[in-house]
């Protein structure tokens, strides 16, 4: 196999990071996809407009231009606001915060895509059905739309996930001691360029695999129920 | 916003806008141009055929672009047979480097976009060739190919947007396309928001476009299937 010159551990320390980055931002996405799915599929026309505005802006723009500008530009914001309520010190926007609201932000248009999709793919004769059964709204979100939605949703989702797993590669720009940027230093320092982004790039194909490997049992496991008898397994 | 700084520094930007344009015309006309004999390797029978190209859109789709431009860029010079070879000159070249790192990433994307389109061939079509006569590479290139050409248009127009997006990572080995104009811009005037909004309103407006022109492209490819006009 490769030979990696005693970096190995630093590169799993790597791996680590850009895990832990693209599992927060997994979760700001999904929060920001809820939110624009149930806006996009909201009757208020403000609702709609603004989700409608911020899929078509975020996907039209390329990633690391975002993350550049909130990184940049996020640590001026920040500052002045903190200025304008009278704080003092200067406030560091640390690049872990700034790539994670970024790589968040943008897979939330792509999530808020994919649940506006699955919501829509649930029959609404039943959501009709069950609200002439008398269930409270809560109830006909909580028993009928939301377990369905994420049946329809998995599909989308992982593809989403996969996307965004691939892009914390860009943290490394921002300054991030992910896995990239770690590679890229014992590149420098041992001579050996490819032998360490072949490693980055493996650890990569090997969190991509796993992944997927994850996203299909999940998706086995939503279908369970809908499984009609006589097909066997 | 200061706009003056977007007015000084328009120039640089336009030049940026050129670099991504044509860097992104390249690849992606080489990428198709790699991608059909690949997608009918792809779809062979023959393990011999079908491996190789599986692997290697395997590893170009499991791994981040910028990693890839990174091993063709920083990574071949660490072997001296590339360094002595003929390909040299243009091997240390940033911009050779990019556009060989865009074009075999979309070439992976595309043989598997047309593989899907091909494997969906009706069998009506493939019978109807194979009755009249035609030969293996005569129905590929009559009726295979143009039928999965006309199926991958939307799924295509999305991998060139999505490739005018990853082209942005060129910026970080040294090249100034639109978004290395812009940390130029960022670099000096300390301006982020006037450096990167801008950029990002010329590539917002390219998506659109290339999103038109994918558009008009599906209306005529599909005019067959269009009801008349009652």
């Amino acid at each position: 196999m490769l030979n990696l010159q005693g970096y190995g551990q630093g590169l799993l320390a790597g791996t680590l990071l850009t895990v832990e980055a693209a599992l927060a931002s997994l979760l700001v996405a999904v929060a920001l996809g809820a939110l624009g799915a149930l806006a996009k599929t909201s009757h208020s026309v403000v609702a709609r407009a603004v989700a409608e505005f911020y899929t078509t802006v975020i996907r039209g723009v390329p990633d690391l231009v975002l993350m550049l500008l909130i990184f940049f530009g996020g640590q001026i914001l920040v500052n002045s606001i903190a200025e304008s309520l009278g704080y003092e010190d200067y406030i560091d926007v640390s690049a872990f915060m700034a790539g994670v609201l970024t790589i968040g932000f943008v897979y939330g248009a792509y999530m808020t895509e994919t649940f506006r999709g699955a919501i829509l793919a649930v029959p609404p004769g039943q959501l009709e059905a069950a609200q002439a059964f008398g269930m409270s709204r809560w109830q006909v979100f909580r028993e009928v739309l939301l377990p369905q939605t994420v049946r329809y949703a998995l599909p989308g989702f992982g593809n989403n996930w996969l996307v965004l797993l691939k892009t914390t590669a860009l943290l490394s720009v921002i300054g991030l001691a992910d896995l990239l940027f770690l590679a890229g230093k014992a590149a420098g320092s041992t001579r050996m360029p490819f032998t360490f982004y072949l490693a980055a790039a493996l650890i990569y194909l090997v969190l991509t695999a796993l992944s997927t490997m994850l996203l299909g049992w999940a998706e086995r496991r939503a279908e369970r129920p809908y499984r009609r008898a006589g097909h066997g397994s | 916003m200061d706009l003056s700084i977007i007015r000084d520094s328009l120039g640089l930007y336009l030049q940026g806008l050129w670099t991504t344009i044509w860097m992104v015309a390249v690849a992606v006309l080489v990428g198709l141009a790699l991608s059909i004999p690949l997608s009918v390797a792809r779809t062979s029978k023959n393990p011999l055929l079908n491996w190789p190209v599986w692997a290697y859109t395997y590893f170009f789709r499991g791994t981040p672009l910028l990693i890839q431009l990174f091993l063709i860029y920083y990574g071949l010079g660490q072997f001296p047979v590339v360094q002595n070879s003929v390909l040299w000159p243009l091997l240390k070249e940033a911009w050779f480097c990019a556009v060989l790192a865009f074009a075999l990433n979309t070439a992976a994307y595309t043989t598997e976009i047309l593989r899907g389109a091909i494997e969906v061939t009706p069998t009506g079509e493939i019978e109807a060739a194979k009755a009249a006569g035609m030969s293996p590479l005569l129905m590929l290139r009559r009726i295979v190919l143009p039928s999965a050409f006309r199926r991958a248009i939307p799924a295509y127009g999305n991998e060139v947007i999505f490739m005018l997006h990853g082209s942005a990572v060129a910026s970080v080995v040294t090249i100034i396309d639109l978004t290395g104009a812009a940390r130029l811009v960022q670099s000096r005037y300390y301006a982020p928001f006037e450096a990167f909004i801008t950029a990002g309103l010329f590539y917002l407006a390219i998506t659109f476009g290339l999103i038109w022109l994918f558009r008009g492209l599906e209306h005529r490819l599909h005019a067959h299937l269009r009801r008349p006009v009652a």
